[in-house]
Parts: structure tokens; C-alpha cells; sequence
């Protein structure tokens, strides 16, 4: 006997060890519940963290523009409207209004990363016999690379944004014939033409994406798109991407722009992030509720075994309390060697299954996300899952009349 | 101080009070039990002996009378300090052994000194220790109970009940399912207890040799001591 353990955990102990066969069975049941709760967490949190990387570099995570332009009906008087369909105008291309000062205002929030400001139009590209509509997105490298990562999609040539350069989509190059180091004019609507080298190839994962994008730098898209010192957005980023949507309406609350954050913008993939947070959560709750059931059950047939023991420890002077913690802890010890047998099995099939399953073109599906705290809210949640589990037997136990219970 | 250690006055205990089916299975009970006295209760099956035995061992209440342990009035204690007062006073043998079988012979002596202190200690292994070779199983100490014959088992449960030096120890037909050798050394063992420590016995038995061996028989019929 170990002459550190206090009563309650050496009879716990020697009650779970006794009951062998029974205590494996629903060790290996917790251990199945814990493992399926690592695994699904984990990895869905690396698909998950994989989808919004993709979403978020390559997208600014808030976008700030000129609100809509809205036509307003004509008042003969203050309190008189007239009775006049009132039309949508069309939408010119303007610029922010006043947005260097904005555009710090934005920087000095401590919630924001980056901000960069870009002017967004339609060109057309001519190479030769081909030519190809494209958004031409005018851009400052250095701010704006820190919010969508274009250097990490380039496949061909370099990210280098001179006044002379441009980078286009991988579809668009072959659309046009083009490939790093050769010109393309470009035209704007309003006539005019400038001749850009492309400087890379950029791939952003979508074809259509692909066949339309072009970059070229800030200054150049202005006097391109005839808006000279002008820009059409401000791009940001900010420390918490879910908080994203909340800033965007506090900084459109303050400043006359339109705030939209990737929340708003990619409302459905969003929703689709937010259904898969519930059906993990759901399942987590519905093997926790399973093991919880397990545990009980098993407490409560050792219980029903145990009525003889129980009878004499409290004819021996065991108090109700005791005999109660005897019970907690059995449960306790359950869901916590369960759930160190679970991580490690949710582990192991975290990593087999990372290097097994694979996307098309071979990189990992799904990045490998093992962080301690997992394993240690799981082991805790767990034990006190137990704990709660044994509640009710351990009552049971603690209330069971010692005449009755030696008497079996 | 009393000089008896166990006291009963007009003690009655009666089941389903209140309802049609109220049964009152013991009547009237006076009793007496002297500081090492070793006293037989003897009576046909049915007749209350263990339900009187079950209160005397503060295991169960009268319905009405009083109860008086080494002159203490038990109706007034709380759940709580009955089971200190019976973990402190009185030592049960039970007829069917009941050690524990998730625990070694010393273990289930030092059972009750664990329960009351809460944690192990070398001291308590040491008086198990002697109380087991005081029963003649030293060399049982480390065997789990269900791999010992039910006469050693029952000698360490004698063993158990005497962990906490009991002033009483009541022991419920403790010989009734064993061979007529071991009944009588474990009789033999708890006489010599009484003898030597001077710890009172309170003996349910059938058997009438053994209850003429004590110092005092009393006969229970139809909840009734008779005279």
C-alpha cells in the first residue's frame, strides 16, 4: 500500500485494478471517444487554417471605398416629398476622399497590421492579334505584399513592381501568348496606353481569377486609369481575422467610406467555416456524452458489486463522504488514463493520416496542428467528464444503508 | 464511568412505520453488557437477533427506547458522530468473513485505523502486523483474502475487528459456515481477546456448544428476550 495515497485513492485504485476486464473495456470506450475528439479537432483546425490562409493571402481582410453614389429626389418644401421614382446612378470610379489622412487614421489603430492603398479599374491588355479585358489593380509593393501575398503565388518571374512592369494571371499569359520579360500594351477606356513589361506570373488558385488579374504599381494604374494621386480602396489587415466584421462597421461608423471585411465578402465561405465549427462541436458533445454514459454505467455495476465492501467500510467507521470520493475518483481516474491513452491514439492517427492523405498536386492536405493545450483541455475535460459521470453512482453508493449492503 | 458498555432500555424497532404493513420485530428490550463480559444471543431464525444486533452495532435505530454506549445516549448523535462512535467502539465479524477482496490480509486489518485516520503509516502496518500474529497468520499478511480458507479468513476478520481496540465486538454467527475445527479455534481466539484485553463480546450463534462456553447466554424469541 502506498503510503502516500490517502484512502480514498488506494481503494479507488484497488477497486479499478480489481475489476479488470471491466476497467479495460471502458478505458479502451474513452480512449475511442478521446482519440475521435483529438483527431477531429486537430485536424479540422489545420483544414480550417488552410482554407482561411488561402482565403485571407490572397484577399486583404478589410476593404475600405467610396460609399455608393445615390441620386436624391427633389423637395419643393422641408416636410413635402414628391412623388417621383427615384433611379440608381450609375457608379463612376472615384477616389476616396481625403484618404492619406484615412489611411492613418487606419494605421494608428492598435487592432490594425497594414494598410495599403490601391486603385482598382478595368483595362484592356493587347499582345499582338490578342487582346483580353482585365482588372488592373494599381498597387504600393511593400504595404500591399504584407496584406495579400502575392510573392508567394508568383510561379514564374519575380514580384518586382516598377513603374514599367506589371504581373498578370497564369491564364491571362497564356491567353496572350505571354511569358516573363515580354510587353503588353494596355489600354484604359478612357484611351490611355501605356507598354508594361511583365515581371511575373502569379497563380491565385482559380482560374477565372487567374485570367483576369494584373498588378502594376500605384502610380502607374493612376495615371493609367486617369485618376492621377487618387485611390479607389485602402486594403487592411488585422490582428484577429474574426473580429474583422466589427471593425469594418466601427471604422464605417467614423469615416465617410464603405467598410467591407472578408466576413462580409465571403459570406458564404464564412457560413460554410461556421458549419463545420458546429458539426465538430456537436459530434465532441455527442462522444463526451457517450463516454459520460459509459463511465456511469460502469460505476453503476461496480456500485451494484461492490455493496458488500461498501456495507463494511461503514461498519467500520467509513463516513458517507468517503465512501462517495471513492466513487468520484474512480471516475476521475477513468476519463483521465482514458483520455492520456485517447490524445496519444488521436495523435498517432493525426500523423498517419497527415501523411497519407494528400491533395492533388501532392502537398499536405491539411497542416499538422498539435498544440499542448488540446491534449490538456482534453485530459481535463475528460477527468471532470468522469467526475460528473460518477456523480450519481457515488451518491447512490454514499446513501446505501450499511444493514441493507452487507446483507447484499 | 458505566460500568457496562452496552446499555438497552425498552428498545423496540419496528419497519413500515405508519403503514398497514407496520411490523414491529423486536419488543421491549432491556439489556445489559458488562466491560469484558462475553455474552451469547441465541435464538430460532427470524426470531431479531441480527436486528438487534444491527443496533447495537449503531448500524441501524430503534424505533423507541434507548440505546446507551459506554453510558452515552445514542438517539441524540447526528449520522456522523455515530460512525465516529462506531468506528472508535465497536468491532463487527460478520458470518460470512467479508474481507475485502481488493485487499491483502494486512491491508483489511489495517482497514479500519485507514479509514479513520485516512492515511497509511508504517505504525498502522506494524498493528496489523501484530494483530495478525496474534490470530497465528503472519505469514498471511501479504495473500489477498480470497486466497486464504475460511477459517483464516475469518480469524483475520477477527484480526480487523480488533484493529481499533474496541471496547465491544459483536460477532454475527462469525463460526456458522465454517468446519467444526476452525469454529472452534476461532472462538477459541476471540475468548482469548476477551480474556486477555478485556474487550466485551456480543455473540449471535446457533451453535449451543459454543454459547455455553460464554459467560452469559440470552435467548431472543419472537422479538422478546426471555427470561
Amino acid at each position: 500500500m502506498n503510503r502516500w495515497l490517502p484512502f480514498e485513492w488506494t481503494a479507488a485504485v484497488r477497486f479499478l485494478r480489481e475489476g479488470r476486464l471491466q476497467t479495460i473495456f471502458i478505458i479502451g470506450g474513452i480512449s475511442i471517444g478521446v482519440g475521435v475528439i483529438v483527431f477531429m479537432s486537430a485536424m479540422l483546425a489545420g483544414l480550417q487554417a488552410n482554407f482561411i490562409k488561402r482565403v485571407l493571402t490572397s484577399q486583404p481582410q478589410i476593404q475600405l471605398l467610396s460609399p455608393d453614389q445615390v441620386a436624391r429626389p427633389l423637395r419643393n418644401g422641408a416636410s413635402e416629398i414628391e412623388d417621383a421614382v427615384v433611379q440608381r446612378p450609375s457608379q463612376r470610379v472615384i477616389s476616396i476622399d481625403q484618404w492619406p489622412k484615412i489611411r492613418n487614421q487606419m494605421l494608428a489603430m492598435p487592432e490594425v497590421i497594414a494598410v495599403s492603398p490601391t486603385i482598382l479599374g478595368s483595362v484592356l491588355a493587347v499582345r499582338g492579334d490578342a487582346s483580353r479585358s482585365v482588372n488592373l489593380t494599381g498597387i504600393e509593393p511593400d504595404s500591399y505584399f504584407k496584406i495579400v501575398k502575392v510573392p508567394d503565388y508568383i510561379v514564374a518571374g519575380e514580384p518586382r513592381l516598377t513603374s514599367e512592369d506589371i504581373i498578370i494571371g497564369i491564364e491571362l499569359a497564356k491567353d496572350l501568348g505571354a511569358t516573363v520579360g515580354d510587353k503588353l500594351n494596355v489600354r484604359a477606356a478612357s484611351g490611355a496606353t501605356r507598354v508594361l513589361t511583365v515581371s511575373g506570373l502569379v497563380d491565385l488558385g482559380n482560374k477565372s481569377v487567374n485570367q483576369r488579374v494584373s498588378y502594376a504599381a500605384l502610380r502607374t494604374a493612376q495615371s493609367l486609369l486617369g485618376m492621377i494621386g487618387g485611390v479607389t480602396t485602402i486594403d487592411m489587415t488585422v490582428t484577429d481575422i474574426y473580429a474583422a466584421e466589427e471593425i469594418a462597421q466601427r471604422i464605417q461608423a467614423a469615416n465617410v467610406v464603405e467598410a467591407d471585411s472578408w466576413i462580409k465578402t465571403n459570406a458564404q465561405f464564412f457560413t460554410a467555416v461556421q458549419a463545420q465549427q458546429n458539426t465538430n462541436t456537436l459530434i465532441r458533445l455527442f462522444v463526451g456524452l457517450s463516454v459520460a454514459f459509459g463511465i456511469a454505467a460502469v460505476l453503476v455495476v461496480s456500485v451494484i458489486q461492490r455493496s458488500k465492501d461498501i456495507g463494511i467500510l461503514r461498519a467500520m467507521g467509513s463516513s458517507r463522504g468517503q465512501i462517495l470520493r471513492v466513487f468520484l475518483l474512480q471516475g476521475g481516474l477513468l476519463g483521465f488514463v482514458g483520455s492520456l491513452l485517447g490524445a496519444a491514439m488521436g495523435a498517432f492517427a493525426l500523423v498517419y493520416w497527415h501523411s497519407v492523405a494528400r491533395q492533388a498536386d501532392g502537398t499536405e492536405l491539411f497542416p499538422l496542428i498539435l498544440e499542448r493545450s488540446l491534449f490538456v483541455y482534453t485530459a481535463l475535460l475528460a477527468t471532470v467528464t468522469g467526475i460528473l459521470a460518477a456523480m450519481a453512482p457515488a451518491v447512490r453508493a454514499a446513501k446505501l444503508d450499511p444493514v441493507v449492503a452487507i446483507r447484499g | 464511568m458505566a460500568s457496562e458498555i452496552l446499555k438497552l432500555e425498552r428498545v423496540c424497532k419496528a419497519y413500515n412505520v405508519g403503514l398497514p404493513t407496520e411490523t414491529e420485530v423486536l419488543h421491549d428490550i432491556d439489556l445489559k453488557l458488562d466491560h469484558g463480559e462475553f455474552l451469547a444471543l441465541i435464538g430460532p431464525s427470524g426470531s431479531g437477533k441480527s436486528t438487534l444486533l444491527n443496533i447495537v452495532g449503531l448500524l441501524d435505530r430503534p424505533t423507541s427506547g434507548r440505546l446507551l454506549i459506554k453510558g452515552q445516549d445514542t438517539a441524540a448523535l447526528d449520522d456522523a458522530e455515530i460512525t465516529r462512535l462506531r468506528g472508535h467502539t465497536i468491532g463487527f465479524v460478520f458470518q460470512y468473513h467479508l474481507l475485502i477482496s481488493a485487499f491483502t490480509a494486512r491491508e483489511n486489518v489495517m482497514m479500519p485505523m485507514l479509514v479513520d485516520r485516512g492515511f497509511p503509516g508504517a505504525d498502522l502496518e506494524a498493528r496489523a502486523d501484530r494483530l495478525l500474529a496474534q490470530v497465528g497468520l503472519e505469514k498471511f499478511a501479504g495473500n489477498l483474502a480470497n486466497n486464504m480458507s475460511g477459517g483464516q479468513q475469518q480469524r483475520v476478520a477477527v484480526a480487523r475487528a480488533l484493529a481499533m481496540s474496541p471496547d465491544l465486538v459483536l460477532a454475527d454467527e462469525p463460526t456458522g459456515n465454517l468446519d467444526t475445527k476452525s469454529a472452534d479455534a476461532v472462538f477459541d481466539l476471540m475468548r482469548q481477546v476477551n480474556r486477555d484485553s478485556g474487550t466485551s463480546f456480543l455473540l449471535v450463534t446457533h451453535n449451543m456448544d459454543l454459547a455455553r462456553r460464554c459467560d452469559r447466554i440470552i435467548e431472543v424469541v419472537d422479538g422478546r428476550i426471555r427470561a
